[in-house]
């Protein structure tokens, strides 16, 4: 599972103010289908467009090595820098939106 | 342990650390799951990479080290440290997982460890590793801040190796002296538990190693004493049960004749001989004329000092005629001068058994051994001592060892058994007595040697070192000046005796004269009185013949015929009447007794 959905598209703001995120899942398991729904929930709940990537680590685990994900869901904010990184099935919303920079 | 009545032996994987094998009879469970729990600097993370890096050195198998507390270089670092260098070829098969989650990285909701071990076994399959190392699980079960969630991810750890099939060691911290019961689980669920713990004893640091559970194998349960060396961690374990060492029956000098005859011969080659006393007992020096004797023989001796160097004791046993300087230039003698207080009580055997090694030697003194031993009174010290003498006599190197100690009676205890190790045990002890102090030396025991069991004096000057007899006078025994003075003493008693001894005999000489002459003169006048008796005699019969050869000359003058009646009748009836009065008086008698 690789899908890259973005959230609102027809309003898409200019490359620096893209919020670009990655989302690694491990399979079916538990808490990542809850981190899959939250981020979708996060972002459909944001102003501007956000890009998500969910990557499954099942199937792409080189993509994951490379991201240097230990544990999963991970959640990456590669856009606006800094970097961020979000561990957890991101039930915690307010700090996912503290996180994001987006409260 | 469940698993205990099991007829197939499980397989095992060996670590390499040395000793470690030998307590759970072949290493780790191959499979299995293994819990490496312990302090901060234990050696947790040791004891995984030094199983890890074993388990690489066969041909074909590689690892997988997953650290989530220290980075990937630091870890390599670390290695270098005990000689592994995992930057060259190993690096191909020995592969480390930086998971480490950086103090950054917001926790924003619950999450497994699913990906992870994803990635690991893709990693496994890749480059064929057996062996996988969780280094620091604490670090990672602590962000999870849930025991539920805790214990659900390290089943998922244990699931995922039993699926794999993989070797796994998890190393976890636990805190201090207290252990953390938040992780008892951990315990419960793995199949072996190894317990690293690391304590200070007056200072003196010991780092233990203790299998606490075992599923399926033997294993010895007890705690035991780990040393990390160049080389990596090493258990000292007890040694192999049975005590197997050549003995001889050659005898080599003490160095001093004297002592040599007390031991009816000196001490027995290979043997382990403790001198012990009080400070300033001459201890070291009895062990330098050991030494110096075995070089003298063309022995290679090595002298262990603590706390003293070498050239100081050089120095300080030419005062009483020890050369040992000549020793030194050829070569045939090592010194080794080193600080009781070292990191670790194993480490400073460790040290010494390298020299020992390095200087193959025929003859050692370790001067104090108590200075290691009795420091601390640890069980971990007193092993240490007893596989140390254990290996020297399978060396079979002859060991002279000092102990400090101030009496034999009460020290029996406080020489931590290192006594019962020894086969000669000489005691110097100080009597002091009218004024001065002076050393008495005794024979506490010898095994397999007859030994005198007499005190003697241990003198030393500027000649060099002997043994005297002391006197015992008065219930008590004599030593210095005023042994000296006894000596004198009964010399003159000697030199009386002798004198009063001689003059008795002149006496008695005298005596026995004067009983001669008295006897010569008896026997003479016997002789004088027989004479005389004879004589008397001979008159008598002479007067006799003369009467009747008289009386026929008369009788021949008279020219008397018939003077038979005349002759014979006076003589008759003097007879009768001799009868008659002889009858008449016993009569008497008679009538008397009536």
């Amino acid at each position: 599972m690789r899908s890259v959905e973005v959230s609102k598209p027809t309003k898409r703001r200019s490359k620096s103010t893209t919020r670009s995120l990655r989302l690694y899942v491990a399979g079916n398991a538990p808490n990542s289908l809850r981190a899959i729904a939250n981020a979708r929930s996060i972002c459909e709940g944001q102003g501007g467009p956000i890009e998500l990537e969910i990557v499954n680590v099942l199937e792409h685990p080189k993509r994951a090595l490379a991201d240097g994900i230990i544990v999963t869901p991970t959640l990456i904010k590669l856009s606006p820098l800094p970097i961020q990184r979000m561990v957890g099935d991101l039930s915690d919303r307010t700090q996912v939106l503290l996180t994001l920079g987006s409260k | 342990m469940e698993n205990h009545t099991s007829h197939a032996p499980i397989a095992k994987l060996r670590t390499g650390i040395e000793g470690f094998d030998e307590i759970t009879s072949g290493g780790l469970p191959r499979g299995g799951t293994t819990l490496v729990m312990g302090g901060a600097g234990c050696g947790k993370t040791v004891f995984a990479l030094q199983s890890l890096v074993n388990s690489i050195s066969r041909p074909k198998e590689a690892g997988l080290f997953v650290a989530f507390e220290e980075s990937t270089a630091q870890i390599v670092a670390n290695a270098a440290t005990f000689g592994w260098d995992l930057t060259g070829s190993a690096k191909k098969r020995l592969h480390f997982l930086d998971a480490r989650l950086s103090p950054e990285v917001v926790k924003a909701g619950d999450f497994d460890l699913a990906g992870m071990l994803m990635l690991l076994q893709m990693k496994a399959e890749e480059s064929g590793a057996k062996l996988v190392v969780f280094d620091g699980i604490d670090v990672l079960l602590g962000l999870l801040d849930d025991p539920v969630a805790e214990r659900r991810e390290i089943y998922r750890i244990r699931d995922w190796l039993s699926q794999t099939g993989l070797t796994g060691i998890i190393t976890q911290k636990v805190g201090g002296t207290q252990q953390d019961h938040r992780y008892n689980f951990l315990q419960f669920m793995v199949d072996c538990v190894v317990v690293l713990r690391h304590q200070v004893l007056d200072g003196a640091a010991f780092r233990n190693l203790r299998v606490m559970k075992y599923r399926g194998s033997g294993f010895s349960g007890d705690e035991f004493p780990i040393m990390l060396t160049t080389e990596g961690m090493k258990v000292t374990n007890r040694g192999a049960p049975e005590l197997k060492y050549a003995v001889f029956d050659e005898r080599v000098s003490s160095g001093l004749a004297r002592l040599d005859s007390m031991l009816h011969g000196g001490y027995h080659r290979g043997c382990n001989v403790l001198i012990s006393g009080a400070p300033g007992t001459a201890k070291s020096t009895l062990a330098g004329l050991f030494v110096a004797a075995a070089c003298a023989r063309g022995e290679r001796s090595l002298y262990v000092s603590f706390d003293e160097g070498a050239a100081q004791i050089v120095r300080n046993l030419r005062s009483v005629d020890i050369r040992l300087a000549p020793h030194l230039k050829s070569g045939l003698l090592k010194m080794y001068s080193t600080r009781t207080r070292g990191p670790n009580i194993e480490d400073q055997f460790h040290a010494l058994r390298d020299q020992v090694r390095a200087t193959k030697p025929r003859c050692l003194v370790i001067d104090p051994l108590s200075a290691l031993s009795t420091s601390v009174v640890h069980p971990a010290a007193l092993d240490a001592t007893r596989q140390f003498l254990d290996f020297l006599k399978v060396e079979g190197i002859t060991v002279v060892s000092t102990s400090l100690m101030d009496g034999v009676s009460t020290d029996e205890t406080s020489a931590i058994g290192i006594s019962t190790i020894a086969d000669t045990w000489i005691h110097v002890s100080y009597v002091v007595q009218d004024g001065e102090r002076n050393r008495a030396l005794t024979i506490v025991k010898s095994r397999g040697t007859r030994h005198s069991n007499q005190v003697r004096e241990l003198t030393l000057s500027d000649a060099g070192v002997d043994l005297t007899d002391v006197f015992a006078a008065q219930g008590k025994v004599l030593m210095g000046v005023a042994r000296w003075e006894w000596e004198q003493q009964e010399r003159a008693g000697t030199k009386r005796t002798q004198v009063a001894a001689e003059l008795k005999r002149l006496q008695l000489q005298l005596a026995q004269a004067e009983a001669e002459a008295r006897l010569r003169v008896v026997q003479t006048e016997m002789e004088a009185r027989s004479a005389e008796m004879a004589l008397l005699v001979d008159a008598t019969g002479s007067a006799s013949k003369l009467v009747s050869t008289d009386r026929a000359v008369l009788r021949k003058m008279r020219h008397a015929d018939a003077d038979v009646d005349v002759d014979v009748g006076p003589q008759k009836t003097l007879r009768h009447v001799t009868t008659r009065s002889k009858n008449g008086s016993s009569k008497n008698a008679q009538r008397r007794s009536l």
